[in-house]
């Protein structure tokens, strides 16, 4: 009854192919934007932007880059931590060797060396895929972590073998380092994040959306209809990983400020990007963002109420939330294994009849 | 039979010069001899049927011709040019699309997206272009659109535009098929078996679009067939297959009328 589509026409093809057909996703849509780039940074404090608000945009654009290559491409890939990790390194190095490079100009090289280095490990998905990829980019991730950590040119040659972001200023405003404010890290990332959305959106649905998806479907019948799967399957690969790379960056520079590989960027990265895709909804932007917020706001949800409302111990709590999350990501894949994207589509489905069904 | 360039069917049409031209093809996989010496050619503007028992080869002659498998002897000619041993999204780029015997439809796109799939051959936009969307990107998106409507309307779908095609029933999936290779404006479409497991009147339609398709885009159409009512109904020519080896060409009259054909389909009395 509120939710309609009725009265919505489109009268050209390009009206027709646009993101929100519907006029009222539309208008939640420029609402949403409205909220989050004017509204937002006037009542954000450290606590919001640091549990909350800065983690769900990092992860939701490396849910979007995972997303690229498992949801459109096919292709299976473990070793996402691993990419985060080039990210992040880059990120290290160009602002070591480079002081006074613009640290937006730092972010996109890093994606750049990322999208190089992730093309690189897409080789084999030529020659194998499904599982055996799998195990394949496994070994990528693993490769990936010992190399930053035993070479120690990639961390300066510093005693703890950690990396620790030098503090910059995008504007004037300091972004890096303990004294930036919330708002401004809020916003950077926000910045990436919608852009980068906007991008993906708009590779999706054109003819290089289209040859991805050919090879998901099926890959013989797209090279037969033309799809080049060389190309197709390694500009998924380098987008995926300028995606992830542009993550890693960010989480490295702007959030955690200080990283140790193995920790920050171990093979539970991948993982946990691998269930923020599938439990958003494989081949949906939308579902990559989904699914980072489940991810992220969940636990922290869960602890809230744990703790601070019925006054558990931490360490049971902590416990406890793995048990939850754990048993609701098992409840969810069985339920609707096509993630939030899905229960989402199903939701505006019915209240486009609702409340009068017949 | 018709040495000379181009000649005339019986209901008019007159068929051009060759279009693609195989010469004496031998596929083997290791000791199995899949086809053996086989050259024949199609003509511009004509249905050829390829017709045969169960494993006489018909399927990997159709490979073959698309270049999903590389002959070990024989050449193929196309338009008159030696064709080197490229690949098959080269091929489809260079005018050659097919259909599969057991559908090859991509399952998670809507038919439209499938359809819009067959003009990717035809794409001049880059990847930085579908970045940006705005521009080019679009132009070309609502140009290909306007030309795979046509051919929705052509193949009478219109109402399962945005339907994925993993939820169309069998008969649907099979022309949505067709309207993707159809988008691709090939000089040569190759259809395998466009009519197995559809009932008559699933046919009936599916004759006619074949028979619409040669009629009003001129398409070159080569076909393999099981029924042979159709195929004596709308082929212009037939090749016959058998074990690998062509026992059979000319005109459904001709090949009818031939010994060995007649063998190979009733059998051969042993005495």
């Amino acid at each position: 009854m509120f939710y309609r589509e009725a009265g919505d026409f489109t009268t050209n093809y390009a009206e027709d192919n646009q993101t929100f057909p519907i006029r009222l996703d539309r208008m939640g849509y420029y609402a949403t934007m409205i909220v989050a780039f004017c509204v937002v940074p006037f009542f954000i404090n450290d606590y919001w932007a640091s549990a909350v608000l800065l983690p769900f945009l990092i992860y939701a654009i490396a849910a979007i880059g995972l997303n690229i290559l498992v949801g459109y491409c096919g292709q299976v890939s473990l070793g996402s931590g691993g990419f985060m990790a080039v990210g992040a390194y880059a990120s290290y190095k160009l602002m070591t060797s480079f002081p006074d490079m613009s640290m937006i100009i730092v972010v996109l090289l890093s994606g750049l060396i990322t999208a190089m280095v992730g093309a690189a490990f897409g080789l084999p998905s030529l020659r194998i895929k499904g599982f055996y990829l799998a195990v394949a980019t496994l070994a990528s991730q693993f490769f990936l972590v010992w190399l930053f950590n035993k070479v120690a040119w990639f961390y300066n040659y510093s005693a703890s073998g950690q990396i620790n972001a030098p503090e910059r200023t995008v504007l004037g405003f300091v972004i890096t380092g303990p004294n930036a404010a919330p708002a401004v890290t809020y916003l950077f990332c926000l910045a990436f994040a919608v852009g980068l959305a906007w991008l993906a959106r708009n590779m999706t649905r054109s003819n290089t959306g289209r040859r991805w998806m050919a090879i998901r479907d099926m890959d013989i019948a797209a090279e037969i209809i033309g799809v080049n799967p060389l190309g197709a399957k390694l500009s998924a690969f380098a987008v995926s990983s300028f995606y992830i790379g542009v993550a890693g960056s960010l989480m490295f520079t702007v959030y955690l400020g200080a990283v140790e590989v193995g920790e920050a960027f171990g093979i539970t990265k991948s993982f946990l990007l691998l269930f923020m895709v599938i439990i958003g909804g494989l081949g949906s932007i939308f579902g990559s963002f989904a699914g980072a917020a489940f991810m992220v706001l969940f636990p922290v949800l869960l602890k809230n109420v744990l703790v601070g409302q019925l006054g558990w111990a931490t360490n049971i709590a902590a416990h406890f939330e793995f048990v939850i999350v754990g048993g609701l990501i098992v409840i969810f894949l069985i339920m609707e294994p096509h993630g939030l994207a899905a229960i989402w589509r199903v939701v505006k489905e019915k209240l486009r009849l609702w409340p009068f069904p017949h | 039979m018709n040495t000379m360039e181009t000649y005339t069917t019986p209901d008019g049409r007159t068929i051009g010069g060759p279009v693609m031209e195989m010469k004496n093809i031998t596929l083997r996989f290791g000791g199995v001899v899949a086809i053996k010496d086989i050259s024949f050619d199609i003509r511009e503007g004509e249905i050829r049927a390829i017709i045969g028992p169960n494993g006489a080869g018909k399927s990997s002659m159709l490979n073959v011709m698309n270049g999903f498998y590389h002959p070990q002897e024989g050449e193929v000619f196309f338009h008159g040019k030696k064709r080197g041993p490229l690949r098959p999204y080269q091929i489809a780029e260079q005018g050659v699309a097919r259909t599969f015997q057991n559908i090859a439809l991509f399952k998670g796109m809507s038919t439209l997206d499938n359809i819009m799939c067959g003009r990717l051959t035809h794409s001049k936009t880059r990847f930085l272009s579908h970045l940006l969307w705005k521009g080019k990107a679009e132009a070309e998106e609502s140009a290909n659109r306007e030309k795979v409507e046509k051919i929705i309307d052509f193949l009478e779908i219109q109402t399962i535009r945005k339907t994925p095609v993993g939820r169309l029933p069998y008969g649907l999936q099979k022309r949505v098929e067709l309207g993707r290779a159809l988008a691709a404006e090939p000089s040569l479409l190759l259809l395998d078996e466009p009519m197995a497991g559809m009932n008559v009147e699933e046919k009936e339609d599916m004759s006619r679009f074949i028979l619409d398709v040669n009629d009003e885009f001129g398409t070159t159409i080569a076909l393999i067939e099981h029924d042979m009512g159709v195929v004596m109904d709308i082929a212009d020519r037939v090749v016959v297959m058998d074990y690998g080896k062509k026992i059979g060409d000319g005109t459904p009259a001709e090949v009818l009328a031939n010994q060995d054909v007649i063998d190979a389909y009733l059998g051969v009395a042993h005495d």
